[in-house]
């Protein structure tokens, strides 16, 4: 019997935050045990070696030793994408980025660990240094990888929805723009931090800063080559994830394998600059983005070609590669849409998923260029988006199925609350407004490894006490997955939420969720519990039903009591409830899980961008700019996010203003970068900034305020209507703040971050007569293959790869 | 094994004896000593914030401080700002405002602001920023912090005018 929402929908205090504030909750680093012995990592100094040889004789016997591990004991090489596993915990016979593990020992403490890294010999014998994906296109020799496509080329691919050379003609305009994003990291608060040990049968246990608990499960079992029942990993809460603790990491096969040898529990925690070398953060991508449209304002077909600096290992760079184009035809229509991408292995720390995987980058390509059109078609950039959008419902040129779409409201929700028409193209010289909007999966609909099981299993246990205990894979990283689970099953059962215990993230007792990335754990997990929950009131209601002389669709549970809906009797409380139907049924449980639904497109490669539902956002950042120091002041940003529903409004709030914070970040300040050293110290690649002190991010007084405005249209794939909220509010806001710098002094910073020493060289172009404009000058020749050639829906397709020809045959 | 010295530390009030090697910073004896593991790492370079502990009143970042420094000065620490069962207003606020995310920052923030509204009951906007500008974090983009401050604050003040009464 359906009712009014009690527990979600309403701000509430996480299930989780009275253990935060207290210093209680326990992340991986403040774990000990009886007997526990420390790793050390030794990491390259080279950028790109042969490791001919590692001594580590002394080390061994240094005081307090007890172990010293090279590559020679790790013959099983690892990698998140079955298509990519070309990662050892510890160098083999190659490096490939400073920081590439070596070697490890494992001592009494950290002190000692430290010390005898120190007496470790290796000697490398240095390679040619690959520092861009250009420099990986020209040199094909050496090869940083003996796999994939060819030469330094990692992955390399290339989708057409319909003849886009046509389209392009039939437009009035077309504008063929290069854009570049920076790369940069994610930085979580916590550091990588793993304790391994062998619990009392004698199985394995990883206690561990992961997000992916059963991907790292399962990568633990095949490079230690021990079953995986007799492996048990639990995914410590994540003092922030953001992407970066993903992929497994060296440091987690390490302890594992120490403990397995040692038989004694070995904890590592990595520092701050191992942190920066691990990295898996946002990959540097070159655009080109030649879109086609009608005076009026109607976009006709993009093609857009991206080129990805990948770093040194595969990491999750196939998904990326595709990521940095699949997304983009979800937010406006484009009858026919090609995308071409190449993913070059480089010698630097690999890079993989960040919040937004990928589509940050097309993203501003996208809607800076969007700010141009409308520029030049004399259109305010907001209509010009609207009269483009996708229709709810609806399929894209590449066969990605729409369903709910909220980014007409939140489009005009923006505009709205910034005075958007009072502000644009209005403001005096040096202050000006940008509106940019974006899309994000609410969950990738394919897992990481093909399979046809659920993607989120949740099992519920109803105690006598009347304490509901629910079980899940799901990986709390700070998003508050637990408060979700807590709340919808409250919901579910008409209970408090207080009476929710979650226990999750533990590959041992949880049923598998495949973890807390794509956006997915609202939505899927949010699916199984609901599942369960409802087997579970089901089977409830069909024994109390006539205690209550009612049917069992007209038991209502609401807010701990269970009564019937027509009726002013008593009912019972929710134990009572519990105790008869325990005593008629025996003990109560239930389980429920889900998996996305098929995705429609159905050529290679159309797994990559279908999920359940998006999300949508739209945001307007107002900024000033000094011409004189070209110094970027950020006063407030305005953002509307389709969130189909907010469970926990406080938490979705946050959400947004966290991912506002970290886009504008990435726009601002935020680079992982690289400098050569001089070729008398090595000429090596070395990190320009491996410390928070150089890697710059925002603080409290950098923080503009954030006015969000929370969409709310429930989508019927969801549970309770609820969409992703973790990931989508980032991406508007690079875009949204080059727009407004272009409004407020008329240059165009056509790439991130955008710095005040390029805003000052574009007015000084500016000055001079020259393009107003700083961003990348060319796109190398990239030798992208033949195209999958895919007919539109429109266009009579059936989803799966035709002949080009037929296009002409059908038009 | 190397050398220890034995300290007498006031830490939350109570004084103890520790033993624990000279080279130890305050942060890896509360942590590996005393188990006091709420004090978080995050950086040991005082770029983050996040070990920050109050020394005699002020905060400190506890990576920066050997913990031989803090021989007779009184230490406290997250364990220490709860009453008894209840949480300290800071604390509520926190959990419920949404200024705790991940929760890794949040102990060093919340000994940020304790020291703040201890010598400042009324702090405006830009001065919580200013006072919490060395403690980073990467959930919350820091709004939602500043009015949880604003909110204890608030709470703080009309306790003490009830006590007043």
């Amino acid at each position: 019997m359906k009712k009014r929402l009690e527990v979600l929908g309403k701000p509430r205090r996480r299930v989780d935050g009275r253990a935060k504030v207290t210093g209680q909750l326990r992340y991986a680093d403040d774990l000990s045990m009886p007997r526990m012995l420390h790793a050390k990592l030794l990491r390259s100094p080279h950028p790109h070696a042969t490791v001919e040889k590692v001594d580590a004789e002394k080390a061994r016997k240094h005081p307090g030793v007890h172990l010293v591990l090279t590559g020679q004991d790790f013959p099983v090489p690892f990698g998140i994408m079955p298509v990519s596993v070309d990662e050892y915990p510890l160098a083999r016979e190659r490096v490939r980025y400073v920081g590439d593990p070596v070697a490890a020992v494992i001592a009494r403490d950290e002190q000692a660990a430290t010390e005898a890294l120190k007496l470790i010999e290796v000697s490398y014998r240095i390679l040619p240094v690959v520092g861009s994906a250009e420099e990986g296109l020209k040199n094909p020799e050496p090869r940083i990888h003996d796999y994939g496509e060819q030469g330094n080329i990692h992955r390399n691919q290339s989708y057409e929805f319909g003849n886009v050379e046509e389209s392009l003609k039939s437009a009035d305009l077309v504008f063929d723009d290069l854009f570049f994003y920076e790369g940069n990291t994610h930085l979580p608060m916590e550091q990588q931090a793993s304790l391994a040990f062998l619990d009392p049968e004698g199985k394995l246990q990883v206690s561990s800063s992961t997000q992916n608990p059963h991907y790292l499960h399962r990568q633990l079992a095949r490079v230690l080559q021990v079953p995986e029942a007799s492996i048990r990993v639990v995914a410590t809460p994540n003092g922030g994830g953001f992407g970066g603790k993903c992929d497994p990491g060296g440091h987690e096969f390490v302890v594992a394998k120490a403990a397995l040898v040692l038989g004694r529990p070995v904890k590592i925690g990595l520092t701050r600059e191992e942190v920066f070398y691990v990295h898996r953060g946002r990959h540097p991508v070159l655009m080109r983005m030649r879109t086609g449209v009608t005076r009026d304002g109607m976009l006709t077909g993009m093609h857009l070609q991206t080129l990805l600096d990948g770093g040194g290992y595969g990491s999750h760079g196939p998904a990326s590669t595709f990521y940095t184009g699949v997304l983009t035809p979800v937010t406006y229509h484009y009858p026919r849409f090609k995308f071409e991408a190449c993913r070059v292995f480089t010698n630097k720390p690999a890079c993989g998923p960040k919040r937004g995987h990928g589509t940050p980058q097309p993203r501003f390509g996208q809607e800076v260029q969007l700010d141009k059109i409308a520029e030049k078609l004399a259109m305010d950039p907001a209509e010009l988006r609207l009269k483009n959008l996708v229709k709810a419902n609806s399929l894209t040129a590449s066969w990605l199925h729409v369903g709910s779409i909220g980014l007409e409201e939140c489009i005009r929700k923006v505009v709205e609350l910034s005075g958007w028409k009072e502000k644009h193209r209005k403001l005096p010289r040096g202050r000006g407004v940008g509106l940019a909007c974006s899309t994000y999966m609410c969950g990738a609909g394919v897992a990481i490894y093909w399979n046809k099981m659920p993607h989120s299993g949740v099992q519920i246990l109803l105690d006598r006490s009347g304490s509901v205990i629910v079980y899940c894979g799901a990986t709390e990283i700070g998003q508050g997955s637990d408060d979700v689970l807590a709340g919808i099953v409250a919901e579910t059962l008409g209970v408090d939420p207080g009476v929710v215990r979650c226990v999750t993230g533990d590959t041992g007792i949880t049923p598998v969720d495949l973890g807390s990335y794509s956006s997915r754990v609202t939505i899927m997990m949010g699916n199984a519990a609901v599942q369960a929950a409802e087997r579970l009131r089901t089977a409830i209601a069909g024994v109390v039903c006539e205690n209550l002389n009612t049917v069992p669709d007209r038991v209502v549970f609401s807010q701990g009591r269970v009564f019937a809906a027509d009726s002013s009797g008593p009912g019972m409380t929710f134990v009572e409830a519990v105790h008869a139907a325990e005593a008629q049924l025996g003990t109560l449980s239930a389980v429920g899980s889900y998996a996305p639904p098929k995705p429609p497109g159905k050529y290679k490669g159309a797994g990559v961008g279908p999920s359940p539902a998006y999300s949508f956002t739209a945001c307007v950042v107002e900024t000033e700019v000094d011409e004189r120091t070209g110094w970027i002041h950020v006063p407030k940003i305005w953002i509307a996010h389709d969130i189909g529903r907010a469970l926990n409004p406080t938490l979705a709030r946050g959400q947004v203003i966290g991912g506002v914070y970290m886009g504008l970040g990435e726009a601002l300040m935020e680079e992982q970068s690289f400098r050569r050293l001089p070729e008398k110290l090595s000429g090596a690649l070395v990190h320009r900034a491996p410390s928070m002190l150089d890697y710059k991010s925002l603080t409290a007084l950098d923080m503009p305020e954030v006015e969000v405005a929370l969409i709310e249209d429930p989508d019927p794939n969801c549970p309770y209507g609820a969409k992703e909220v973790g990931q989508g509010p980032l991406l508007p806001v690079m875009p949204a703040l080059a727009n407004a710098i272009y409004d407020a002094v008329g240059v165009r910073i056509d790439e991130v971050p955008i710095t005040p020493d390029k805003v000052l060289s574009a007015l000084e172009r500016k000055a001079k007569g020259e393009p107003a404009r700083v961003g990348p000058e060319a796109f190398p020749a990239v030798p992208y293959p033949k195209p999958t050639f895919v007919l539109p829906p429109w266009e009579g397709g059936d989803g799966n790869e035709a002949k080009r020809d037929a296009a002409a045959a059908v038009v | 094994m190397p050398a220890t010295v034995r300290c007498a530390l006031k830490v939350n009030g109570e004084e103890q004896g520790v033993s624990f090697p000279s080279y130890k910073t305050l942060l890896e004896v509360l942590r590996e000593e005393l188990g006091l593991t709420g004090t978080k790492h995050g950086c040991e370079l005082g770029e983050c914030g996040a070990c920050t502990v109050l020394v005699d009143g002020e905060p400190a970042l506890s990576c920066l401080v050997l913990a031989l420094e803090c021989e007779g000065r009184s230490v406290e620490t997250i364990e220490g700002v709860a009453r008894g069962p209840e949480l300290h207003p800071l604390q509520a606020a926190f959990a419920d405002f949404g200024g705790s995310q991940c929760g890794y920052c949040t102990p060093g923030v919340i000994m940020t602001a304790k020291a703040l509204l201890e010598r400042n009951a009324s702090p405006t906007r830009q001065q919580i920023k200013e006072a919490t500008a060395g403690n980073l974090c990467r959930c919350t983009g820091y709004q939602q912090i500043v009015e949880a401050i604003e909110g204890a604050a608030a709470r703080l003040r009309s306790e003490k005018a009830k006590e007043a009464s």
